[in-house]
């Protein structure tokens, strides 16, 4: 049951209580304690709204990077990473398999916020051995939504 | 200059143009409308479906295909029909594939009827059965299907409507608009009461797949009996979300299903080849996300059903297909009323009851076609309406 109300909560966080406990038969009362133990343990970490900013004016440039990093004795890849995760405008930081090691996602107000950020924060971090940096250009899915969808679904108002 | 009336059939003529052609109109034509009006899924056709129609164009796979169907096709629609409801049709004797459900519904009729043969009919119930049969000679017999009995035929009611000209009986179930089903044991009632006639079942089957509560459809053929006098029919569009593809098909006894492949195959040569070639795939490897969009369903379900009853609208929990069919008697407006003042008012469009026969009055049908957030945006304008009907 809680697994049905993650994947409902997944899909939108700002669901009311009432009408997770219309979906899964629950009371409101045991929907309301069910999550909020799930917030308590670490479950849920948070709520946030999906934004395609790309139609605000005040958007934002992103980039993945690429790095390359030498692992140190006994702590592998965890201080590089835990450093690089401080940067409030690093989004996402992932341990990869293949040709890098890790890879960040950061998100700035310009390009030029990003390269200032590859070369002035990251690059010269010890134990990082190159950088690759490449701009997202246009999203075309995100947060698993199709951003440049039509909203009509071509179904029209009414039909028997 | 031509009068047209003299040269067009009196049948045709006959047959009224629905009475809420001019709501659906206006509805399709409005926009931003909050819909709950549509009868398709929303959900796209499955991709591995999509992309094996792809293929069959790529490999100029675009010839007739026999008429009646891809043989591939028909292997898979026998592999199904044994799978899902325990029913063997040969695929070379016993299967036809149609332009959707409704050619099937159509040929059926066509092949059967007699002039002044009695086709019964259960309503609320899709569109198509009475006008078609009208065509083909038949005089259609109305049971209307009560809220008490969760719209269910029952044995009284099939007897009182049995005469000596009836030539079938058409079971659609599960029912668009009610969403009320037929079970083993109500099959097996109706089953009783066939024996030794020569009745037709014209099964419409085309929302098998969509049941609730874990209840497995029971195909009105698999009930001993049954199978000689049925014609089994079901369909692509509402399973696999492919209304556009415009596939479906017929199974039934060789004797009756060699005529209505005489019909088809004059009428319409054979269906669709690339949405035969997509279909294979439909069947074949689709269980997983068939099972995802039913339990999607599902949870759609349950909210416009809760969301009915707390604001007043007593609605059964429908079992099969996917619309609500609550009631709005308790508002005094007829359906037609409540539909146009709904629609004017709020930008909510949902079907009248009376769309599906005169014994949807008092009832309106909402499809839950549509997004939790849509249903719950348009759940919260149906209740601002009702506040102020109250009000007014």
């Amino acid at each position: 049951m809680n697994n049905k109300i993650l994947k409902l909560l997944e899909n939108n966080a700002r669901m009311s209580n009432e009408t997770i406990s219309a979906i899964t038969g629950l009371t409101e009362e045991e929907t309301k304690h069910r999550i909020e133990n799930m917030e308590d343990n670490g479950i849920i970490r948070g709520y946030k709204a999906l934004i395609d900013w790309e139609r605000v004016e005040d958007s934002y440039v992103s980039a993945i990077i690429e790095l390359k990093v030498i692992p140190k004795a006994r702590l592998g890849f965890e201080e590089i990473a835990a450093h690089i995760a401080q940067y409030p405008n690093v989004e996402s930081v992932f341990l990869m398999s293949g040709a890098c090691d890790l890879c960040v996602i950061v998100k700035c107000k310009t390009f030029h916020e990003v390269s200032a950020f590859v070369a002035k924060e990251l690059a010269v971090i010890e134990g990082i051995t190159s950088t690759a940096t490449q701009f997202i250009m246009r999203r075309y899915k995100d947060f698993g939504i199709e951003l440049s969808s039509a909203d009509d679904d071509g179904r029209g108002n009414i039909s028997l | 200059m031509i009068n047209y009336k003299n040269i067009l059939s009196s049948t045709v003529q006959d047959i009224k143009p629905s009475g809420i052609r001019k709501f659906f109109d206006i509805a399709n034509t409005m926009e931003d409308v909050i819909s709950l009006g549509v009868g398709e899924p929303d959900f796209r056709t499955p991709w591995q479906v999509r992309s094996a129609g792809i293929h069959s164009l790529e490999q100029a796979n675009t010839r007739y295909t026999s008429n009646k169907g891809l043989e591939a096709l028909r292997e898979e629609i026998s592999v199904y029909t044994k799978r899902k409801y325990g029913i063997s049709y040969n695929p070379e004797t016993e299967i036809l594939v149609t332009v959707g459900g409704s050619e099937a519904i159509d040929m059926a009729l066509r092949a059967i009827t007699e002039p002044g043969d009695e086709i019964i009919i259960p309503q609320p119930s899709y569109v198509c059965y009475e006008p078609i049969t009208r065509l083909a000679g038949g005089v259609p017999v109305i049971i209307h299907t009560k809220a008490e009995n969760d719209f269910k035929v029952t044995p009284e009611e099939l007897k009182q409507a049995i005469s000596e000209k009836t030539k079938a009986l058409i079971l659609p179930y599960p029912c668009n608009p009610t969403g009320g089903i037929m079970g083993k044991e109500d099959l097996e009632q109706l089953a009783e009461i066939l024996q030794d006639t020569d009745i037709v079942v014209i099964s419409d089957e085309i929302y098998a797949e969509l049941t609730f509560d874990n209840i497995k459809h029971t195909s009105a053929a698999s009930i001993p009996g049954m199978r000689e006098r049925t014609v089994l029919i079901n369909g692509f569009s509402k399973t696999f979300s492919m209304t556009g593809w415009r596939l479906g098909y017929a199974c039934a006894p060789e004797p009756l299903l060699n005529e209505i492949t005489k019909i088809h195959q004059y009428a319409i040569m054979c269906a669709p080849t690339t949405s035969q070639y997509a279909a294979i795939e439909a069947l074949r490897s689709c269980d997983d996300v068939v099972r995802d969009m039913v339990e999607e369903y599902d949870m759609r379900r349950k909210l416009i059903v809760k969301g009915f009853n707390q604001l007043g609208l007593t609605c059964r929990e429908p079992k099969g297909a996917f619309y609500a069919f609550p009631s709005i008697q308790s508002t005094g407006l007829t359906s037609e009323e409540f539909c146009e003042r709904l629609l004017y008012s709020k930008k909510v469009a949902v079907v009248p009851g009376t769309a599906f026969g005169d014994s949807g009055e008092g009832f309106i049908r909402a499809s839950y076609c549509y997004s939790l957030l849509h249903i719950e945006k348009a759940l919260h304008l149906i209740g601002e309406f009702l506040e102020e009907l109250k009000n007014n």
